[in-house]
C-alpha cells in the first residue's frame, strides 16, 4: 500500500514524539522503530528524519546531546521533554478525533474506530 | 572495511558541500550511514552493496539540503537553496534591478535637493519626506524579487501612500518640534513597510520575521561599510579637486553625497540578498567581540551611577542618549539571537549578554526614576513624549528578554520562547513609530 505523502508528513512529528516517549533514542533507531510499528508501510527517506529532529529542540519538545556509548559509535541522542509530552498528548487528541470522524462516516469500519477511541 | 571508509569519506566531502548542511549534521548523517551499512553487512550484503543501498536510502541530496534549509533558514538565504523546480531560476543575482532602483533613488533625492535649494536652510518638507524619497525603491526591489502578485504590490504601496499623505497634509508650522519628530520616526515606519515585501507578504510567519531582523542587522553592516568606503572616496576627491578651487570640491560633495547615501540603501539591500555568506561569517564574530565590551561598559556605568546618583542637573538630551543605548543593546541581543545556532545549549555568551541587558535596564530605570521625579517642572513636549515613549517600549522589550533569557539559562524554556517574544514584539515598534507620526502632531497642534 502506498501512503500519501502529505499523510506521512503529518504523522511524522507525533510518531517521532511517541517513539521518544518510550525512551531516548537516535535517528537510525527511531527510523527502524517507525518501520517496525508500521510493518514497513510508512516509508520515509532516511535523511528526512534529521531536519524534523532538528525542529523539535527549537520548539522545546526534545533535548539533544552527542554521546558515545562504551560499545558503539558516537551518536546524537534525543530525549523528550515535558513540553514534548504535552504536545504529544495534544496531537493524540487531534488524531483520535480525526480517526473517529472517519470511522463514523466510513461504512463497515465503525468497529475499528470505536476500538481506537477507547484505546 | 578500508574500501567503505574511503567511500564514506568521499560521500562526506560531497555532502559537506550542500549549503544548508553543516559539519555536525554531516556527522549525524555519517553515523546513520554507518549504522545502516553494518546492518546490511549482517544481512549478507557485500560492503560495496551495503554502501550503495545505505546512500540511496538517505535520499537525494538536493531534497535533503532543501529540507535542512527550511529548518535552518538562518544558515543561509532561503531562496538560494529553496528554489524549487517550479520557480524559474534567476539568471543573474539581480544586480541590474538593484542598480536601476539605486539610480532611481539617487535621482529622486537629487531632484528633491535641487527643489529644496539645499544646502541652505532646508525646508520642512524635505526633512519630513526623506524616508519617502528612498525606501519605496527598496520596497519595490523586494516586491519584484519576491514576485508579489498585484494584491501584494498594492499592500506594499499602501503604507507609503498613507504616510505620504499624512506627513504632507498635516499643517506643520515651520521649524516646529513635531515636524522634526515626524522626520525622525517616518523612516522607522517605512522600514517596517519594507518588511512586508521582504517577507513575501507572509508577515505572520515568525521565522520570516526573524529573517527580517537578520536582514536589518546585515543591511546596517553593509551600509556602514559602504559609507566608510564612500567617505574615503569623497575625502580624496575633495583633496584632489581643492587646487582647482574649494568651490568645485564643495559642489562635488553637494551632488555626490545625497545621491550616494540614497543609492547605498538599495545597494546594501542587494548585497545582503546576494552576498549573504560574506556577512554571515562576519556577523557572529562582530557580536562576539562587541557583546562583552558592551557588557563591561554598561556594568561599569550602572555601578558608577548607582554610587554617585544623577547629581548633575537632569539633561534633556540624556533620555535620547539612553534611548540610543537601549536600541544598540537590543540590536546586539536580536543579532546574537538570529546568528545563533538554535540547538546549542545556553553558554557563556548568553550569560554575558544577559549581564549587558540587565545593566542597561538598571541604568535606564535610574534615568526614568530621576525623570519621573522632575516630570512636573519639565512638562511635556513632543520631543520628550517621543523619547519617553520609545524608552518605555524598549524597556518592556528588554525586561521581557531578560526574564526569558534567565529562564532559558536555567533550562526552563527553549530558545524558541525567546525568539517568539522578540518576533511577536516587532509590530509594537512599528505601531509606536506610526503613532508618533500620525497622532503626536495633531496632539500638539503641529507646533
Amino acid at each position: 500500500m502506498h501512503i500519501d505523502k502529505d499523510l506521512v508528513a503529518a504523522s511524522a512529528t507525533p510518531l517521532v514524539l511517541a517513539i521518544l516517549a518510550e525512551g531516548e533514542s537516535y535517528g537510525y533507531a527511531i527510523l527502524k522503530r517507525v518501520r517496525e510499528l508500521s510493518g514497513g508501510e510508512l516509508e520515509w527517506t532516511d535523511g528526512m528524519i534529521y531536519p524534523l529532529l532538528h525542529r523539535l529542540p527549537r520548539l522545546g519538545y526534545v533535548t539533544t546531546e552527542w554521546r558515545s556509548p562504551p560499545e558503539g559509535r558516537r551518536r546524537r541522542y534525543y530525549a523528550i521533554t515535558d513540553d514534548g509530552r504535552a504536545a504529544l498528548a495534544e496531537q493524540q487528541r487531534q488524531w483520535l478525533t480525526v480517526t473517529r470522524a472517519l470511522g463514523d462516516v466510513w461504512p463497515g469500519s465503525g468497529g475499528l474506530a470505536t476500538a481506537f477511541g477507547e484505546a | 572495511m578500508d574500501g567503505v571508509d574511503a567511500q564514506i569519506a568521499e560521500w562526506r566531502a560531497y555532502v559537506t558541500k550542500a549549503p544548508a548542511v553543516d559539519g555536525r549534521d554531516v556527522d549525524e548523517l555519517e553515523a546513520h550511514l554507518r549504522d545502516q551499512i553494518d546492518e546490511l553487512d549482517m544481512a549478507g550484503l557485500t560492503d560495496d552493496e551495503a554502501f550503495l543501498v545505505a546512500v540511496k536510502r538517505i535520499g537525494d541530496l538536493d531534497t535533503l539540503s532543501r529540507e535542512f534549509a527550511r529548518e535552518h533558514s538562518g544558515r543561509l538565504w532561503k531562496q538560494l537553496v529553496l528554489r524549487g523546480e517550479d520557480e524559474p531560476a534567476r539568471p543573474s543575482s539581480g544586480w541590474f534591478e538593484a542598480f536601476v532602483l539605486a539610480l532611481a533613488a539617487a535621482i529622486t533625492i537629487q531632484a528633491a535637493r535641487l527643489l529644496a535649494d539645499f544646502p541652505g536652510e532646508p525646508p520642512g518638507w524635505l526633512l519630513r519626506n526623506l524616508g519617502l524619497f528612498v525606501l519605496p525603491f527598496l520596497a519595490g526591489y523586494f516586491s519584484r524579487r519576491r514576485q508579489l502578485d498585484l494584491c501584494g504590490w498594492a499592500l506594499t504601496a499602501a503604507p507609503f501612500l498613507v504616510t505620504g499623505l499624512v506627513v504632507n497634509l498635516y499643517p506643520f508650522r515651520a521649524g516646529s518640534a513635531t515636524e522634526l519628530v515626524v522626520g525622525l520616526h517616518l523612516p522607522v515606519v517605512l522600514w517596517f513597510a519594507v518588511a512586508y515585501p521582504y517577507m513575501g507578504g507572509t508577515i505572520r510567519s515568525q521565522e520570516r520575521r526573524m529573517d527580517f531582523v537578520r536582514f536589518t542587522g546585515e543591511w546596517a553592516i553593509y551600509y556602514a561599510l559602504l559609507a566608510l568606503g564612500g567617505g574615503v572616496l569623497l575625502g580624496l576627491t575633495t583633496l584632489i579637486l581643492e587646487p582647482i578651487g574649494t568651490d568645485v570640491a564643495e559642489r562635488v560633495v553637494e551632488w555626490v553625497l545625497p545621491s550616494g547615501a540614497a543609492g547605498a540603501v538599495i545597494v546594501a539591500g542587494w548585497l545582503v540578498e546576494s552576498k549573504q555568506r560574506v556577512v554571515e561569517n562576519m556577523a557572529p564574530v562582530l557580536t562576539m567581540i562587541f557583546t562583552p565590551l558592551f557588557a563591561v561598559m554598561l556594568t561599569v556605568a550602572a555601578a558608577t551611577y548607582a554610587v554617585s546618583g544623577f547629581t548633575r542637573a537632569f539633561d534633556r538630551e540624556l533620555l535620547g542618549v539612553f534611548d540610543a543605548l537601549m536600541v544598540v543593546v537590543l540590536g546586539l541581543v536580536l543579532y546574537a539571537m538570529s546568528a545563533r545556532e538554535p540547538s546549542e545549549p545556553a553558554g557563556l555568551m548568553d550569560r554575558i549578554q544577559l549581564l549587558a541587558v540587565m545593566s542597561a535596564l538598571l541604568l535606564n530605570l535610574m534615568v526614568l526614576g530621576s525623570m519621573a521625579a522632575r516630570i512636573g517642572d519639565l512638562g511635556f513636549t513632543p520631543n520628550r513624549i517621543a523619547a519617553l515613549g520609545l524608552n518605555l517600549v524598549l524597556l518592556v522589550n528588554l525586561a521581557g528578554a531578560a526574564w526569558l533569557s534567565l529562564r532559558f539559562l536555567r533550562g526552563r524554556i527553549a530558545l524558541h520562547g525567546l525568539e517568539r517574544w522578540q518576533t511577536s514584539y516587532l509590530p509594537i515598534f512599528a505601531l509606536w513609530a506610526a503613532t508618533v507620526v500620525a497622532v503626536l502632531p495633531p496632539l500638539f497642534a503641529f507646533t
